[in-house]
């Protein structure tokens, strides 16, 4: 496993997150070809807003974790739970060894976030709940008067979960404009595409009717990310909504867009080929960015 | 044995919530358009801050008292028995016990209060699903002193609890004083070195298993009878020390015979080597007839009479 050091201030560099994503990417790579399981297309859709969201956007680190009045994040679409546990190492909330027993007998790092590990808010994996649990979170904190905010992330094939949209009028409701939801718009879920395993458009005009302030980013670039969640919250009183277009598998050509790699684990050649693009990719960033190699990495 | 009846014991739950929660702030009562059946109608009128109105949306009245109790909220989510604990059993699984989050989940009008209403209202299998799911306690009170003092023991409790009990006024068994504590039966009968028969009994039954061993006694048989109002934790030593005086068991319960208190007992007392005649005394298997609670529980022998008589017969 790559060895990190750990950095717990955020940053607005963009050129740096990128460098993390590719780092990202390839830790996600390395812990599911080396526990032969795990959840490939999602962690790579959804690592993107993840390196975001802690590294430029919240105020969560292991230092304040058991402070009330820390920001919060519910990993609604628990199974891409590669993605959290990188950045959560990255972090420094665990050693990034301790990935190497991942869904490993008696290991922590199971195949779905739980408490057990740290940085973990909340125990997810079933789809349909981390909403209705941030929504709580959220209100906890309007009524005491605190001004953190509660994030949450949810895939797009689990918003047929009827559970969702109970939460969604609740959040409108209640006027939670500390409520942050992101929706990984990958267009795939483990059959095939949404629209034929289960129709979910129009989804602006269905989040929107819902009570949210809606907002649109490419869920790739890092760049229309940051600026997007600096003008959070986007209407006083109404909870927030981003609709993150991804690509399921990112980053990787031959898993991009295809729901067989919901699951699938790369082989020892397929596995090569991926880190062969990311060195490439990461030889792309360091031209472009004219630096020597990525920061901290 | 004839014992005015008291109040509802979800009367004695909404006034002792509306007690404690001047004193702490920190309680709240999330409700699924449910304030009325749960008599926090006063509550919310003198604590408008303190109660949260989720709409008939039972998922998410779970899955956002989890997310108060994680803020450090004190939280009561209240719902009739039956969608609680069906409706939303998989956010009582993960988002309350898996988590460990402290939400104190109350089941009003639990098993067959709703009786008239048919199937859809009742809850007979919430203790069984419940007991499958780990980390969550579980309590079903039998009178006012019992309810009592199980909400209040609910406000600290360290781990999610799960509360169920009905909506009929119920004779008081218990002296006010009465020491309750989680986990711990309460016998209601004089101790003997021998029983005819040991009643274990939760809830809304008990206070007939009190009546029916009143009934054995006339006939010279002595009878002892457990409040056994704590599923989870469960008083194994309490059974086994009743069990083993007596020359039968019996359990009674307003829940399904399956997978109830009376399954529980009956492991119990098999895995110890507690071999004597027991009755498991519920709502049989099947769809269980329309009626108010008590015309139900006459049915299927849970009164006075047909408890006693299921006890001649298993002696």
């Amino acid at each position: 496993m790559t060895e990190l050091k750990t950095f717990t201030t955020l940053t607005d560099d963009t050129g740096f997150l990128q460098a993390r994503s590719i780092l990202y990417r390839r830790m996600i790579l390395s812990m599911i070809y080396h526990a032969q399981a795990g959840h490939t297309g999602g962690s790579l859709s959804c690592v993107d807003i993840l390196n975001v969201l802690y590294n430029h956007v919240m105020d969560i680190t292991p230092g304040n974790f058991a402070r009330i009045d820390r920001d919060r994040y519910i990993h609604s679409k628990g199974h891409s739970v590669e993605a959290l546990y990188a950045v959560l190492a990255d972090r420094g909330f665990f050693p990034p060894a301790a990935l190497e027993t991942l869904e490993k007998f008696g290991s922590d790092f199971s195949g779905h976030p739980t408490r057990s590990v740290p940085g973990v808010e909340q125990n997810t994996g079933a789809l349909g709940h981390g909403l209705s649990v941030a929504v709580g979170m959220a209100l906890a904190a309007k009524m005491d008067g605190r001004r953190h905010r509660v994030f949450t992330l949810m895939g797009d094939g689990e918003l047929a979960e009827g559970s969702v949209w109970e939460a969604s009028m609740s959040a409108a409701h209640y006027r939670l404009d500390n409520l942050v939801v992101i929706v990984d718009r990958n267009t795939l879920q483990i059959s095939g595409r949404t629209e034929n395993v289960m129709a979910l458009e129009p989804l602006t005009e269905k989040f929107a009717a819902f009570g949210y302030a809606v907002r649109h980013v490419d869920g790739h670039d890092i760049a229309a990310l940051v600026s997007l969640f600096d003008a959070l919250p986007f209407e006083p009183g109404k909870p927030n909504l981003v609709l993150a277009r991804t690509v399921k598998g990112k980053g990787v050509s031959f898993i991009e867009d295809n729901a067989a790699w919901h699951h699938h684990v790369p082989t020892a050649n397929e596995y090569a080929a991926a880190l062969q693009e990311l060195a490439d990719a990461e030889e792309a960033w360091k031209r472009r960015y004219e630096r020597d190699e990525p920061a901290a990495c | 044995m004839n014992l005015p009846p008291a109040k509802a014991n979800l009367d004695v739950f909404a006034e002792t919530l509306g007690a404690l929660a001047a004193q702490n702030r920190d309680l709240l009562v999330l409700t699924s358009d449910s304030r009325g059946s749960g008599k926090l109608g006063p509550f919310g009128q003198q604590f408008p801050d303190q109660l949260i109105e989720m709409g008939i949306a039972e998922q998410n009245l779970v899955g956002v008292a989890a997310g108060l109790a994680a803020a450090g909220k004190k939280v009561f989510a209240v719902s009739p028995a039956c969608f609680l604990t069906a409706r939303a059993l998989e956010q009582i699984k993960n988002d309350v016990a898996y988590s460990d989050r402290p939400v104190k989940l109350i089941g009003i009008s639990a098993g067959v209060s709703y009786g008239a209403l048919g199937n859809t209202h009742h809850s007979l299998h919430d203790l069984a699903a419940l007991q499958a799911i780990p980390n969550i306690d579980i309590v079903v009170p039998a009178d006012n002193v019992e309810t009592r003092a199980a909400i209040l023991a609910a406000l600290e409790h360290p781990r999610p609890l799960y509360i169920r009990f009905g909506k009929r006024p119920m004779p008081t068994l218990h002296a006010p004083e009465t020491r309750f504590e989680i986990g711990k039966a309460i016998r209601l009968t004089p101790e003997r070195d021998r029983y005819a028969v040991a009643f274990i009994a939760c809830g809304e039954t008990v206070v007939h298993a009190v009546a029916a061993s009143e009934l054995l006694r006339q006939d010279g048989l002595d009878c002892c009878v457990l409040s056994l109002h704590s599923l989870r934790p469960f008083d194994k030593a309490a059974v086994i020390e009743a069990a083993h005086r007596a020359e039968a068991v019996m359990t009674v319960e307003e829940h399904s015979v399956n997978g109830g208190l009376g399954s529980r007992v009956a492991a119990l007392l098999m895995q110890t080597g507690i071999f004597c005649p027991l009755h498991i005394v519920g709502i049989p298997d099947e769809h269980t007839v329309t009626g108010s609670q008590s015309e139900i529980f006459q049915h299927y022998g849970i009164s006075p009479e047909g408890l006693a008589q299921t006890a001649r017969q298993l002696l």
